[in-house]
């Protein structure tokens, strides 16, 4: 049995695909920070930065609007913003008495948090797209040459790698589980809420010892194969003149953008 | 530095013994010796101490008594010799395939013996295919089935071009073909092996020599022809003829 979750990676030949990863990577960073970058109302600026999106999803040719189906998961996060409506200083547009409390709403704070809600919107679009077109050993591999130190990198390769082993182990222990919750003819089935509780629980410190222990086998097995504290990879990758284009490319939109958002 | 270059042995062992922090005492004076491309098969009941003395073949545990590989005495200053001429295959591959992809798992031990980029390259292309697995490069380990698992877990030993290949139970798990692929993988390898296993129809088919633990002590050391036919030592150490 295999679960399969976590891989956000979509297998076509595109542009984007071919792209080098370290661009893939710094490009949407700075898409990000652009984003965060650019004064509230700057409306044009912003719809400059959509349309640079759907560019973007276009030439994965995942559709134009892959990420667009997939952006809601954000939402709720960007709720937690909801507060900056009221604690934005400005002209009231219309207040109310709530818990003892006067809460005023101003056009300003409407701005700030449309503005927030649009940023946070185009900048996780972004994100979707970079892990739908990059493998993941390509995103470690662009973080290494970004010089993330190693130890982070190494963190997160080991997480990939045993997530899925972690995901199917936890999938055999609650059929183990499944197998075993038999009910008698005629009587109600499961335990008490404390015995299930008891259960999950002992589930649980069972997950723990066995990944305590396997990292311990890990350990070994690197061991064995010459680690000696230190990490050493082999990075494949080279720039080639059309990365060197996009990276470009990609700068030069989003000054464009940032100018567009201050005149 | 203790050279001991006397005989032609890749593996000598003497009077090891070794107990776990716990006091489990789970090698009771090991001897036994390995000549070079001799492939000999390591059997014995669940917690005979089998995992336990190939850890100790390159030092990842270490206990009293002596172990020589290719004529170099296990010892602190030897360690990166003695890691390199062991190619240990653990008996879960998801703990010895740890790296995201196939390709850097058995570049890993090329990488840390300090090798040359065009070297790693060279040798991972090699060992992926001894075991037939070039197409496999580019492949995720999370992805692989089982059978596939072991044989790129064996590549990643092999791109250490070990003088020793110690396998523990390589053919658990393996369906019927997956574990033929195997037996003709490790017959085809011109490398000294001690493997252990559950597995007697593999013992019969592959290894010469037999050595069967007990307890944390080697029992018998003898050709297969004479211990699958002693009855009465396989019924005692709870083995089974094939
Ligand atoms: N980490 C440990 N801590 C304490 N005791 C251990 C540890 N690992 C193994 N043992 C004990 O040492 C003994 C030998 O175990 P070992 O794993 O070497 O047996 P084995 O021959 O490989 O068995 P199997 O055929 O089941 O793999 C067993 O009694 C076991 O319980
Ligand atoms: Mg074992």
């Amino acid at each position: 049995m295999h679960v399969n979750l976590f891989d956000r990676y979509q297998e076509t030949q595109s542009f984007l695909h071919r792209l080098d990863p370290r661009v893939k990577v710094l490009a949407t960073i700075f898409y990000v920070v652009s984003n965060a970058l650019l004064p509230d109302g700057a409306w044009f600026a912003f719809f400059a930065a959509w349309i640079f999106l759907l560019a973007c999803n276009a030439l994965s040719k995942l559709g134009w609007n892959y990420t667009l189906k997939r952006s809601l998961i954000a939402l709720p996060f960007a709720l937690i913003a909801i507060t900056v409506l009221f604690t934005t200083k400005g002209t009231p547009l219309f207040s109310f008495e709530l818990f003892s409390v006067h809460w005023a709403l101003s056009l300003a704070g409407i701005t700030r948090f449309a503005a927030i809600l649009i940023r946070s919107w185009l900048s996780v679009q972004m994100a979707l797209l970079l892990v739908a077109a990059t493998t993941f050993p390509d995103l470690i591999h662009a973080l290494e040459h970004l010089r993330i130190p190693k130890v982070l990198t190494a963190i997160i390769a080991f997480l990939y790698r045993y997530l899925f082993v972690l995901t199917d182990e936890s999938f055999r222990l609650l059929r183990a589980r499944e197998a075993r919750s038999v009910a008698a003819e005629g009587m109600k089935r499961g335990g008490s809420l404390l015995w299930r509780a008891k259960n999950a629980g002992n589930m649980v410190g069972q997950l723990f010892l066995r990944s305590y222990e396997r990292s311990d086998r890990i350990y070994q097995a690197m061991t064995a194969r010459g680690y000696s504290g230190r990490l050493y990879t082999l990075n494949p990758h080279e720039m080639k003149s059309a990365d060197y284009f996009a990276a470009a490319l990609t700068l030069t939109f989003l000054s464009f953008i940032q100018i567009l958002g201050r005149i | 530095m203790a050279e001991t270059k006397s005989t032609a042995d890749v593996l000598t062992v003497r009077d090891l013994c070794f107990s776990y922090p716990d006091g489990r005492a789970a090698l009771q004076g090991i001897s036994l010796a390995l000549r070079e491309g001799e492939k000999v098969a390591l059997v014995g009941p669940n917690g005979a101490g089998k995992s336990t003395l190939m850890l100790h073949l390159n030092g990842i545990l270490s206990g009293q008594g002596e172990v020589i590989v290719a004529g170099r005495r296990l010892a602190k200053e030897n360690l990166p010799f003695v890691r390199a001429s062991v190619g240990l295959v653990f008996q879960n591959p998801d703990d010895q395939l740890f790296s995201p992809t196939v390709f850097e798992d058995v570049a890993f031990a090329p990488l840390h013996m300090g090798l040359p980029e065009a070297e790693v390259r060279a040798r991972v292309d090699a060992a992926l295919d001894a075991v037939q697995m070039s197409a496999y490069r580019e492949r995720l380990s999370h992805h692989l089935s089982v059978g596939e698992k072991k044989r790129i877990a064996i590549a990643t030993a092999l791109s250490m071009r070990p003088s020793l290949l110690a396998l523990d139970e390589p053919s658990a798990g393996l369906d019927p073909r997956g574990r033929r692929t195997l037996i003709r993988l490790l017959s085809d390898l011109p490398l000294a092996m001690l493997v252990s296993t559950h597995d007697m129809a593999l013992v019969k088919e592959l290894f010469p020599r037999v050595i069967v633990m007990d307890e944390g002590r080697i029992v018998a050391d003898d050709t297969t022809e004479k211990i699958l036919a002693d009855e009465e030592l396989l019924a005692a150490h709870g083995l089974e003829k094939p």
